[in-house]
């Protein structure tokens, strides 16, 4: 069936099976390989975009056609080139990476939870990323470049320099 | 950064070694653009899926493809016959048993490959495989290697040998250990259980084969960790020249031991592009992930400590029944069939010790891998800082004490272990006392004795423990006979910037920045005009790859001396620049200079300039250069690791509230990454001792297929790390580095499991295996008749 899915700004008319999941309809259909597999029981989060600007949904718990209507956000759409967005720059200067297969479901998640929440407390990520899972970091680096890109977030002018 | 790094040997300012550089991989990662094995689409691309067995043990009366078929889109469908008309039904293994490609006549574990499905969608294919109907006869399981040592059914008919034992390995001196073990004045026995467990990196196993007809060559990207060994495997295995050959390793997300053995979806992908003639596209599920994989671990392990009573240790004796599963598919180098495991003398000075590990065959996914491990390393470390912990208890001393009593001292190194390692070097006990200092151990230990009298518990567990990385000297190691040196190029361009390539391969470790770092110090270059390439066989140098923190050791001496190999050259070119004689330059400050003038120099830059316009006289022109560095003995990285936990005593549940680990792995390239690497490795610590664990029911039913039973900890249950390291250089290392990657897999279980049983040892607990539930505390606790409440 075709659809129409709007990514990152722009509209995609698709071709998919009704049971065609998201994050293959992304994948595979839109060209957009950001977004990982990593598991078939919804459980590792690798497969992280944002819907609507602000609620992250593991893109393989969803069907293509159930995205229809909703603005799609994957890291393909949060900066790229010279315009890294604050979260992209904190992983790397924090060394929140290592294989990056879950890097850029992590930066989403952590994109959401920045908009729900600007100033969170390392709780308050540790929570809002357990959804995600990291094999190769310990998290503790990702913790601290959710907290610098909250900083940057927050004083956009600071962040800058 | 590490909050503290003690430099037992200080070396001089460096330009890029020891210095945390940003990750020049990061960019494409974070911009999600990175090229992982799934990402690659070809035309004319088929899918492939696989019909997996139900049961454990079964014979095969006969397989029906027809309905399958049918299927819009499906074009083929493969069986073993199939396989055996290409002599690929069954492949060799990389500890020198064979193992099916696809069931023949029987399966011998669940989820076993029965026949692959190719189709033009991932979905047809998965649809067709649902159809293929396989007529299964069951026969007696024997999922238990205790039961199958019984060898009253046997379970490898196609065997000479009509028994389930693969080997008795088994090293040192026995007699003198029984003696010395009947003569001491403390015998301690410990057993442990090393779990069964899944290496589980994220991205799971996955391959892009595509033959092309017109020219014969085949192209396998692959997830892989040693692709050249991968090459010559797939030219032994089908015949194919290993010049018609081309594996490419592209971006990796997380290997862990993984993806070094050849699995059989590779196998049935490459079979399906040479008979169809397109390309075939295979990405494991997650479950076929958990089921097909190769395990790591499953060590049933027995210790015995011998000492006096002041607490001088005299004698290890340690024998383990291993479960190798259903083919004997271990990945060990050739004479070490039960890997490094003989060092499980670990930091202490036994005169004397003996070893031996009886492996048998059951009806499980066959292996193991060294996950996040040099070779069983990891269950020799566990095996003996449990051990150690037991003795110091039933000696009635301070683990810590008894440890300084017992530790191999600096002046021993080179340190001839009875097990017939020699250890490069060591300093275990300042290592350990910076660990007991940063932890601040006398006051915790002061802090648990007033909690004790209020019936609080908390625990405070060691482990200092040695590694043995980076195999290997040819003379000892090889995998499948081909020696486990490593190579590396470095090819110098006119501009002064550089590409390096090396036989190695990331899959998350870094090397795009640390092999940078190492090339520049040598040269005196920009790291940053440094390029980095691995993983395709037709440009990289051989090399054995990734895997058991080999790459520091073996290809960062490939790199450090291939550098100063093209030093040598540009020496000679700067003395043409310069006209004078070679004898006459010195290399100071990162520049030729004529000895003592430092105005009369010139830099490597200027002699790569030199070497393709103005080459030097009588000398070949350009700069480049392939080394392949064959390691004169392992290294062995050391570390101390403190974990303090406390435990709810009406749910049973343990918090770690501190874990302390300062390593010491010699040089340091990157601290940032090197405590990158010790984060992640606590972590997988902390996934085996507290949740992760395959389990199989009497019937070889694999009970946790996926992540929702096979439990891997989120940043909500991983506790926060407290790191730092000593340095002590490896003396024969060129730049004296040790490697890291495991370190913290292999030392930290047993400092969780040590402290879980300091806490509960006032209650009699002396025995608890990993993974530590909190049921497992909760029965204990009401077992030694604790109130909840
Ligand atoms: S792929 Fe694992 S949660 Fe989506
Ligand atoms: S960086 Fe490898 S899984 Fe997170």
């Amino acid at each position: 069936m075709e659809i129409t899915l709007n990514v990152n700004g722009q509209e995609h008319k698709v071709d998919v099976e009704p049971r065609t999941l998201l994050v293959y309809a992304l994948r595979e259909n839109c060209g957009l390989k950001g977004a990982h597999v990593g598991c078939d029981s919804s459980s590792c989060g690798v497969c992280t975009v944002v819907l609507d600007g602000k609620i992250p949904v593991k893109s393989c718990t969803m069907f293509a056609v159930q995205a229809e209507g909703h603005e799609i956000t994957t890291i393909e759409g949060l900066g790229g080139g010279a315009n890294l967005h604050p979260l992209q720059k904190a992983f790397h200067e924090q060394h929140g990476l290592q294989c990056g297969y879950c890097t850029p479901a992590m930066i989403m998640s952590s994109y959401a939870l920045l908009q729900h929440n600007p100033d969170p407390s390392e709780d308050d990520i540790r929570r809002g990323l357990s959804g995600n899972l990291c094999r190769c970091t310990g998290y503790m680096n990702i913790v601290k470049a959710v907290q610098q890109a909250a900083a940057d977030m927050r004083q956009p002018a600071e962040a800058a320099d | 950064m590490s909050d503290q790094i003690k430099d037992l040997n200080p070396a001089k300012e460096c330009r890029a070694m020891g210095k945390s550089i940003k990750r020049r991989e990061d960019a494409r990662f974070v911009q999600g653009r990175g090229t992982y094995v799934d990402d690659i689409e070809l035309p004319k691309m088929l899918h492939m899926a696989i019909v997996h067995s139900p049961y454990a043990h079964a014979l095969i009366k006969g397989i029906d493809t027809a309905e399958a078929l049918k299927v819009p889109g499906v074009k083929a469908i493969i069986t073993a016959k199939d396989l055996a008309g290409f002599n690929l039904d069954w492949i060799p293994t990389l500890a020198g048993d064979k193992q099916m490609v696809l069931a023949t006549d029987r399966v011998m574990y669940q989820y076993q490959e029965v026949a692959a499905v190719f189709a033009e969608t991932r979905a047809q294919a998965v649809d067709a495989a649902q159809l293929v109907e396989v007529d299964y006869e069951p026969l007696e399981v024997v999922a238990d290697p205790f039961k199958a040592r019984e060898d009253k059914v046997i379970l490898r008919t196609d065997r000479e040998k009509k028994t389930n034992h693969i080997f008795n390995w088994n090293v040192g001196d026995r007699e003198a250990t029984d003696k010395a073990l009947a003569e001491a004045e403390v015998r301690v026995k410990q057993k442990a259980y090393y779990p069964r467990v899944h290496a589980s990196p994220l991205e799971p196993c996955a391959i892009v084969a595509d033959m092309n007809t017109a020219t014969g060559r085949l192209t396998l990207y692959l997830t892989s960790q040693a692709p050249h060994a991968h090459r010559t495997v797939v030219s032994l295995v089908t015949g194919i020249p290993e010049s018609n050959i081309r594996i490419v390793s592209p971006d990796i997300g997380g290997g862990f031991g993984n993806k070094v053995p050849v699995y059989p979806g590779y196998v049935c992908a490459a079979a399906g592009t040479i008979v169809l003639g397109v390309p075939v596209k295979w990405v494991a599920t997650r479950t076929e992930s958990m089921t097909t994989d190769s395990f790591a671990r499953d060590f049933h392990m027995e210790a015995e400590i011998g000492a006096t009573k002041e607490g001088k240790v005299t004698a290890l004796k340690v024998t383990t029944v291993a479960d190798h599963g259903a083919f004997d598919a271990a990945a060990d180098p050739s004479k070490y069939p039960a890997g490094l495991f003989s060092i499980c003398t670990g930091s202490y000075d036994f005169p004397t010790a003996f070893t031996e590990v009886d492996a048998y065959y059951t009806n499980k996914t066959p292996g193991g891998v060294a996950y996040r491990c040099s070779f069983r390393v990891t269950e020799a470390s566990y095996m003996i800082e449990r051990a150690m912990d037991t003795a110091a208890r039933e000696l009635n001393m301070d683990p810590a004490e008894f440890r300084f009593k017992n530790f191999i001292q600096k002046e021993q190194f080179p340190y001839n272990s009875p097990l017939g390692w020699t250890y490069d070097s060591g300093d275990y006990e300042t290592t350990f006392k910076v660990a007991l200092e940063k932890v601040g151990y006398e006051e915790l230990r002061k802090e648990q004795a007033e909690k004790r009298a209020k019936g609080e518990i908390m625990g405070i567990g060691i482990s200092t423990f040695t590694e043995i990385v980076g195999a290997g000297p040819s003379k000892d190691f090889d995998i499948l006979g081909i020696k486990m040196f490593d190579g590396a190029e470095i090819r110098i361009h006119p501009t002064g910037s550089v590409i390096v390539r090396a036989g190695t391969k990331s899959q998350g470790q870094g090397h795009e920045t640390t092999w940078a770092q190492i090339v520049a110090e040598e040269l005196g270059l920009d790291v940053d005009k440094i390029l980095v390439e691995e993983g395709d066989t037709d440009t990289a140098p051989y090399g054995l790859g990734t895997y058991a923190s080999r790459s520091t050791p073996t290809a960062g001496g490939a790199l450090a001396l291939g550098a100063r190999r093209i030093r040598e050259k540009a020496k000679r070119i700067a003395a043409h620049l310069l006209e004078v004689s070679a004898d006459d330059i010195e290399w100071e400050d990162y520049k030729f200079q004529i000895k003592g003038v430092p105005s009369k120099s010139v830099t490597t830059q200027d002699c790569a300039f030199a070497a393709y316009t103005n080459p030097a006289p009588g000398d070949e022109p350009g700069l480049e250069t392939t080394y392949y560095y064959d390691p004169p003995n392992l290294t062995f990285p050391h570390g101390a690791y403190i974990c303090v936990v406390d435990i709810d005593k009406s749910t049973g549940e343990v918090k770690v509230r501190r874990f302390v680990a300062i390593d010491d792995c010699g040089t340091i390239i990157n601290p940032m990454i090197v405590e990158g690497q010790v984060h992640g490795g606590l972590a997988e610590g902390f996934a085996m001792a507290f949740m992760q664990e395959i389990v199989y029911d009497e019937e070889g039913n694999h009970l946790n297929t996926n992540y929702t039973d096979y439990l891997i900890p989120t940043a909500y249950e991983v506790p926060k790390f407290e790191t730092g390291n000593t340095v002590t250089p490896s003396p024969h290392h060129p730049i004296g580095a040790k490697g890291v990657g495991e370190s913290p897999t292999v030392g930290s279980p047993a400092a969780y499991v040590n402290a879980v049983i300091d806490a509960l040892s006032p209650y009699g607990v002396s025995e608890i295996d990993m993974p530590i539930s909190r049921e497992k505390v909760f029965s204990k606790l009401r077992a030694a008749g604790v109130e909840a409440f």
